[in-house]
């Protein structure tokens, strides 16, 4: 048995196996299945600031070894979080990072201020990298300026750790990275969904009703662990691996590779026991290969 | 009864024809299964599928310990799954979602059309085992989607119709004298079938003032309320299909994929 706990801006979290937002609910969904505080943490459903009713049908298609999706951060809002949701999932022994996505930096602001005082809330993750909605922050994500003012501005009013889930639809996710870094990011979340589409050809139609989505699973991971590597080298900040983890050693390559805790995320919706057999998976491997502590694992990539 | 995820063993497969197969699973807690809910499997074997599939339990032996599957061969899950033998595990999320309600009267009529007649068989069950007669209405193109007839006729009187006059009445099912307007002497109806389908009997139910629960069929990733992606258009909104549903009321539906 290996130490499996890490830190991250002075948070311990129990293991380093987080779920990603959008595929975890609020957690209340699969109290059926497992045991919530085994986990390292969740990461809440994306929170706005109204609600948003999300995308037409059809929202969803399988991809050889993921999945494309244009759900639309479907969400009730930020009151209804406060006043509904929190106050059922507060008392999970995990911890918890709530997720938000916003059209302005004001709405970023607002939510950021209204979660700055719910104490169960650990860390916020910045959604700025969403492409399935006209304004769903990916004119943030894109873009280096930008990028960095909402991350600014959100750090002011936000006294936690704050972490920005960053797109890969960009020239250089480096750029991206380094800008939030200067503007006070606490960590990155690396990476959001792929933006890509689907046509039956059948059909002649897209597959989405927004015509072009966002891709997940495990299709997606080289491009993620890639990326992981090259933001590793260029920032000082921990980073929260993401993209088609399926088990241990997935999760053992991100590390490798420079983060410091993963998100488990499509993978949830096929096997919603998922996210605790990844746990398992990094200690075998740590006993295995003779790490005493999984946070040893972060960066341990051999270059000869 | 809590929602689970394990592997389970297939103890039968049955061809219906050459389209269908009935599949046999042993599974803990199947008395519980309410008819209408529904289970997501694992398919094995494939790079080409991805999600888990969801299928309506079809029927249920409580003291054997196993649900049945009425599964079409539609593509490469399903052909995979039809290829199962005895022995072989399969892994399943069960029971999944909200299935049909007792009415507090009968009789009933429950109306299947092609493979929709799948949770028929149980909620037939469930409704004798409480003294409530209920009649079956079973619709398709041709004779060969005309499935399990002969498991309905414990239940009540059943009756059937093809869209090209093979077996039963000649015409859609809603054309059928059972479920037309002059007579009618049900308390309920019960429908499972395409959306065209759903939609055209829940018109005959508000005509004839006949309450109307329908089961849909969507799009979905995950099968318990977390990827957003089955929704279909209530009068409260868009809600998901698989935790708020499958079962709706047919006056809660709009008919459309949102709103």
């Amino acid at each position: 048995m290996a130490d499996l706990s890490v830190s991250i801006n002075g948070i311990g979290f129990r293991n380093p196996v987080m779920t990603a937002s959008g595929t975890f609910g609020y957690g209340e969904e699969y109290t059926d299945f497992i045991d919530i505080g085994r986990l390292g943490g969740f990461v809440t459903k994306a929170i706005s600031v109204k609600p948003r009713k999300g995308n037409p049908y059809p929202r969803m298609a399988e991809t050889p070894y993921g999945m494309l999706n244009a759900i639309g951060l479907q969400n009730k809002g930020l009151d209804y979080f406060i006043h509904n949701i929190y106050p059922r999932i507060k008392d999970f022994d995990t911890r918890i990072i709530a997720n938000v996505a916003e059209s302005t930096t004001e709405g970023y602001v607002e939510v950021a201020r209204a979660l700055n005082a719910l104490d169960r809330v650990d860390a916020l993750e910045l959604n700025i990298s969403c492409p399935n909605v006209k304004e769903g922050g990916l004119a943030f994500g894109t873009s280096c300026p930008m990028s960095a003012a909402v991350t600014r501005a959100v750090k002011e009013v936000y006294d936690k750790p704050l972490w920005v889930k960053l797109s890969p639809n960009v020239t250089d996710i480096v750029d991206i990275a380094r800008g939030v870094e200067d503007a006070g990011a606490d960590g990155l979340c690396v990476i959001n969904t792929l933006g890509g589409m689907g046509i039956p050809a059948g059909t002649r139609r897209p597959v989405l009703s927004t015509i072009t989505g966002g891709l997940s699973g495990p299709a997606n991971k080289p491009v993620a662990l890639g990326m992981v590597w090259q933001v590793y080298q260029a920032v000082d900040i921990p980073i929260i691996g993401i993209g088609g983890i399926r088990n241990g050693t997935d999760a053992v390559e991100f590390m490798l590779a420079g983060a410091s805790a993963v998100q488990v995320g499509t993978m949830n919706f096929i096997d919603p026991t998922i996210a605790l057999q990844v746990a398992e998976g990094i200690d075998a491997y740590c006993d295995q290969h003779g790490f005493a502590r999984a946070s040893e694992l972060t960066g341990a990539l051999i270059l000869d | 009864m809590k929602k689970r995820v394990t592997d389970l063993r297939v103890v039968s497969n049955a061809r219906i024809n050459e389209k269908h197969f009935l599949l046999g699973i042993a599974a803990e807690g199947c008395g519980e299964i309410v008819p209408g809910q529904f289970v997501e499997v694992l398919v094995r074997g494939s790079q080409d599928v991805f999600l888990r599939r969801p299928f309506s339990v079809c029927d249920t032996d409580p003291e054997a310990g196993i649900f049945y599957l009425l599964i079409k061969e539609v593509g490469p899950g399903s052909r995979l799954l039809g290829g199962l033998r005895p022995g072989e595990t399969v892994n399943v999320m069960y029971p999944l979602g909200h299935g049909y309600t007792l009415p507090p009267s009968g009789p009933v009529l429950m109306i299947g059309g092609g493979y929709g007649i799948a949770p028929m068989r149980l909620l037939g069950r469930r409704l004798k085992a409480h003294g409530i007669t209920a009649d079956t209405l079973i619709g398709g193109r041709s004779a060969s989607d005309i499935l399990l007839a002969d498991a309905f006729t414990d239940f009540g009187q059943v009756f059937m119709a093809t869209e090209d006059g093979s077996l039963g009445h000649q015409g859609l099912l809603t054309t059928h004298p059972a479920i037309q307007v002059n007579g009618n002497p049900y308390t309920r109806f019960y429908a499972c079938g395409p959306m065209g389908m759903l939609k055209a009997v829940s018109e005959i139910a508000s005509t004839v003032k006949v309450d109307c629960e329908v089961s849909l069929e969507n799009t979905m990733a995950c099968g318990f309320g977390v990827c957003l992606s089955c929704i279909t258009g209530t009068t409260t909104g868009n809600r998901c299909v698989c935790t708020d549903g499958p079962v709706f009321n047919s006056t809660e539906l709009l008919w459309q994929t949102s709103v």
